[in-house]
């Protein structure tokens, strides 16, 4: 099995590049296969940028995430912060979760019960023994909304309203000072009247802050609220990327033009029939092709791509700023 | 910050109480060991060493309980009532020190096999299995027998064969706790594996531990006086010892009921009372802990 | 006469330190083969409303009102016609309805259950019965020898819809049932729904706080806070032209991916939803409305009418009928 790989692929970013994932792939045992969870992916997140990685669940996403993060270890390629490849000893590890943070999606489940809100804050600043904790907890949940901080450090989170959790967790990671967070479904558990209010906390923190995100989630509508760019993953790969205006408004992946004709207010419905199958079978050829609406319709047998929908590899995407796809037929018709 | 951290410690101790008091038998459980340790305590106030000396205590032998002798007199004429007392002294020492050693044994492999799988992990499970499926008393016997008579062997024979059921416990709360979202914050923000079983795992594990920990101790007792019982003793009265010696002296056949039926009640009372604090305890934590959970 | 009718329903919780009004005074009538959604978020009184319906709640909720199905009062039933109107008649597909399944016994038999506990059919008629509604919600039919852990969400959720469909029953109500779903699971189910209320001529009571699903599934759409429902109307009309500040902002915090509008600027409400036990005084959404009066505090609201078929529980919408009509 070999899988084309960009060797010296550019990389480009609106700003300077400070996250980058680089031919990266994690596998896991599972069941006595192997899964290709992360099956080959550049990506790049620059400086004050907001990339959003969609996708529906199984296709990589969060693990994508916690190896950027370096909670997991990739299986070949490399993560690569501000120029340098990430170094897994525990102390490198340690002064790189200085750098980049994370929001979980539960931040109920997130945040220790038993923890007020100001030890669920301290405790990142407690771990890296920095000086003037209480200074730290009290701006971090401010600039997270929570105005007067002093007023919600004897809280418990059970006492707070499930937005408010939200930017606890997200003070917690502010307290750190990073360039990047990297947030998953960041909004998915809350209400919908509350989902505004804390993706517009995250543009504010970009905007006060410098502060660049790469938020991974299965909903567009997000992805087009507050994104710059926007990468769609489909098992283990990225399928299409680029500037969010362009991607979404005229996507050429058959896949990301199928999840932006479901959405309520789209003309034409292309309802998927299945699920992705999973990573430890991944199909030959390009890994849509059996779920693929042009496939499927006749187009591609038209455009005479079909039969290397169903055969040939597709070059790994490399982590550039404008918009790409990984498809047979929109390379051909391009 | 602290001050406000105690204030909701306080204040959280007063729930517990409050929720605590409701059980009935939680609370008479509490005050029956209460005036036990008290007695135990204040006991060399009273009387000392010499209540167990055969040489000194010339009463009347085998006598039965009366005004004088309330708990009656054994085979060389000690006061049942005085032996009993300064027994506990021993069965309580002995009940509590090999309890705390079953519990800080348990307690550290179990969290320790939870938050390192792999082989670590796996290694400790085995270990743990194999001290399991031992026999504990006879494996307590034949150590204490080793190692010789002493209060401390005594209480190491104990605590080494009884701690693998609280490790299965803790290690299987360990792997509860640690599937939670928020551990992996933790490591996002760089904890290392003290801050997450320290600050993590055993605030959510203590709770169990304390209901398990009074159960351990009735158990530990109710173990000492076995062995004692038995034969292996730490050569001092206890209550385990006093029952031997009513069986060495043929008690029965002499009709001295009272020797065999206040030690047994004793033990029988403070184990009781153990138990009902206990299973009180598990009542008040338990739903905190599902909640919390 | 509708298929149903709710006449100032209200739900009130008793609880240790007093009483909880989740629902306060909701009157909706809903007919044959139509499909209304109830909009909400947590504290809405939603959920607590659709249980309702068929008396699920527990029994420290007291329900005032009536609700009228099929000309019988539900909340007078007596317990065996409850019984025999709980599945048969009316069924509902409950929130979380994926963990909703026995995880210890196959599909095919849950399925058949409520066939067996109705007596509607013998076992065998009901494995056969198993694989047409398997069919029906587009599952093949041998999945009916699955456990519920062999089968994906989106699959759980089918298998949900097929245990509803079970008794053919002429009403369903489907608590929140995309709600934990990807997006092409979700429009597959939304899909799967419309087309048996259509072929079945079902009627569907829909809930969400996903304001864009419920205008696209169902006709009417009616709006919920703190307990009341602060908006009615045709769904299209809701979505796209709200009347009421709350139903405005819930339709904008979905966008509407390629509205230049809604790019780099999410809306959403400051402010917290209101808490059963504490509602503000006055109109319940006063404290976090944008275009709240001063007098909104003390006003006694209620849904007032608000365009042709329409009714709206704000000032800012009411539209005076005309006097003699």
């Amino acid at each position: 099995m070999t899988e084309t790989s960009t060797a010296t692929a550019p990389v480009g970013t609106a700003g300077a590049t400070l996250l980058e994932a680089r031919d990266l792939h994690v596998e896991f045992a599972s069941r006595g296969r192997r899964a290709r969870a992360v099956d080959g992916v550049n990506l790049a997140v620059g400086q004050g940028e907001i990339v959003a990685l969609v996708g529906e669940s199984g296709c990589g996403k969060t693990t994508l995430a916690r190896t950027l993060l370096g909670l997991e270890r990739p299986t070949s390629g490399e993560v690569r912060y501000d120029g340098a490849s990430l170094d897994y000893t525990t102390k490198a590890l340690r002064a790189y979760r200085r750098q980049v943070q994370l929001v979980l999606q539960d931040p109920t489940g997130s945040l220790n019960p038993r923890h007020t809100v100001y030890e669920a804050v301290a405790e990142g600043p407690r771990i890296h023994g920095l000086p003037d904790e209480r200074d730290i907890v009290a701006t971090a949940l401010s600039r997270a909304g929570l105005r007067p901080p002093e007023r919600f450090f004897q809280r418990y989170p059970h006492e707070l309203s499930g937005g408010q959790r939200q930017r606890v967790v997200i003070a917690g990671a502010l307290a750190l000072n990073p360039k990047v967070l990297v947030a998953d479904e960041p909004v998915a558990s809350l209400d919908a009247s509350v989902r505004g209010e804390i993706l517009a906390l995250l543009l504010r923190l970009r905007e006060e802050l410098g502060l660049s995100a790469l938020v991974v989630t299965h909903d567009l509508g997000l992805a087009w609220n507050i994104a710059d760019r926007v990468a769609v993953m489909y098992l283990g790969r990225i399928v299409e990327s680029g500037p969010v205006e362009q991607v979404l408004t005229a996507p050429r992946h058959p896949y990301t033009q199928a999840l932006l004709s479901v959405l309520p207010e789209s003309p034409e419905r292309i309802v998927l029939t299945g699920e992705p199958p999973d990573p430890t079978r991944i199909p030959a050829g390009c890994r849509f092709h059996a779920r693929c609406h042009v496939l499927a319709s006749g187009k591609a047998e038209e455009a005479g791509v079909a039969e290397r929908c169903r055969t040939r590899l597709l070059d790994i995407l490399p982590a550039v700023p404008d918009a790409q796809a990984a498809c047979h037929y929109a390379e051909t018709v391009s | 910050m602290t001050a406000v951290a105690t204030a909701r410690r306080k204040q959280a101790l007063i729930r517990f109480w409050a929720g605590f008091r409701t059980h009935r038998g939680g609370v008479a459980g509490l005050a029956v060991l209460v005036v036990a340790v008290v007695l135990a305590l204040i006991a060399p106030l009273f009387i000392d060493e010499s209540v167990t000396s055969v040489i000194q205590n010339t009463g009347e032998r085998w006598a039965a309980p009366s005004l004088s002798e309330p708990f009656g007199t054994d085979e060389s004429g000690r006061s049942i009532l005085l032996m009993v007392w300064w027994g506990s002294r021993t069965s309580l020492f002995i009940g509590f020190l090999a309890a705390l050693l079953s519990i800080v044994i348990g307690l550290v492999v179990g969290i320790t096999a939870g938050h390192f799988r792999g082989w670590v992990g796996a290694a400790l499970m085995r270990v743990t299995d194999w001290f399991l499926v031992l026999p504990s008393l006879v494996t307590a016997l034949v150590l204490a027998a080793i190692l010789g008579g002493s209060t401390f062997t005594i209480i190491a024979a104990i605590g080494i064969t009884t701690w693998p059921s609280t490790a299965r416990l803790i290690r299987a709360q360990t792997l509860a706790v640690e599937a939670r979202p928020y551990i992996e914050r933790s490591k996002a923000l760089g904890a290392g594996h003290w801050h997450i079983t320290t600050r993590h795992v055993l605030p959510n594990v203590a709770p169990l531990l304390l209901a398990s920990t009074t159960l351990e101790v009735a158990s530990a007792i109710v173990t000492e006086s076995t062995l004692a019982f038995l034969g292996v003793s730490s050569n001092r009265t206890s209550w385990g010892t006093m029952l031997r010696a009513s069986y060495d002296w043929g008690a029965a056949t002499q009709g001295a009921w009272w020797y065999i039926l206040i030690p047994g009640l004793a033990i029988l009372i403070v184990v009781m009372a153990f138990t009902l604090v206990g299973r009180a305890l598990e009542a008040v934590l338990n739903p905190r802990l599902r909640r919390a959970a | 006469m509708s298929l149903l009718e709710l006449d100032d329903v209200s739900v009130t919780y008793r609880i240790a330190s007093g009483e909880v009004p989740a629902v306060r005074g909701v009157s909706l009538t809903l007919e044959a083969g139509a499909a209304l959604g109830v909009a909400g978020e947590s504290g809405s009184g939603k959920s607590t409303l659709a249980m309702a319906l068929l008396r699920l709640l527990p029994k420290d909720a007291k329900i005032g009102g009536r609700i009228l199905l099929d000309g019988e009062d539900v909340l007078t039933m007596k317990w065996g016609r409850m019984r025999a109107v709980r599945w048969a008649e009316a069924s509902i597909v409950f929130q979380g309805a994926q963990h909703g399944l026995n995880p210890v016994r196959r599909i095919g038999d849950q399925i058949a259950e409520p066939l067996l506990v109705h007596n509607l059919a013998k076992p065998d008629a009901a494995r056969e019965r198993v694989a047409e509604l398997l069919d029906a919600v587009g599952l093949p039919a041998w999945r009916a020898r699955s456990y519920p852990h062999e089968l994906s969400g989106g699959q759980r959720q089918r298998v949900m819809i097929a245990m509803a469909l079970a008794c053919s029953p002429r009403l369903i109500i489907a608590d929140e049932p995309t709600t934990a779903l990807d997006v092409m699971v979700q429009a597959q189910v939304l899909s799967l729904i419309k087309n048996l209320v259509a072929e079945r001529g079902i009627s569907l009571i829909m809930i969400s706080h996903d304001l864009s699903v419920l205008a696209d599934v169902c006709d009417q759409l009616a709006v919920m806070y703190a307990g009341r429902v602060v908006e009615h109307g045709p769904s299209h009309e809701v979505f796209h032209d709200a009347k009421h500040p709350y139903s405005r902002a819930l339709a904008a915090a979905f966008p509407t991916v390629g509205d230049p509008a809604s790019r780099m600027a999410p809306k959403g409400l400051g402010g917290d939803p209101p808490d059963p036990m504490d509602l503000p005084g006055g109109c319940a959404f006063h404290p976090r409305c944008p275009v709240a009066r001063d007098t909104c505090a003390e006003l006694d609201v209620r849904l007032w009418p608000a365009g042709p078929g329409r009714t709206a529980a704000c000032v800012h919408a009411r539209v005076e009928e005309e006097v003699g009509s």
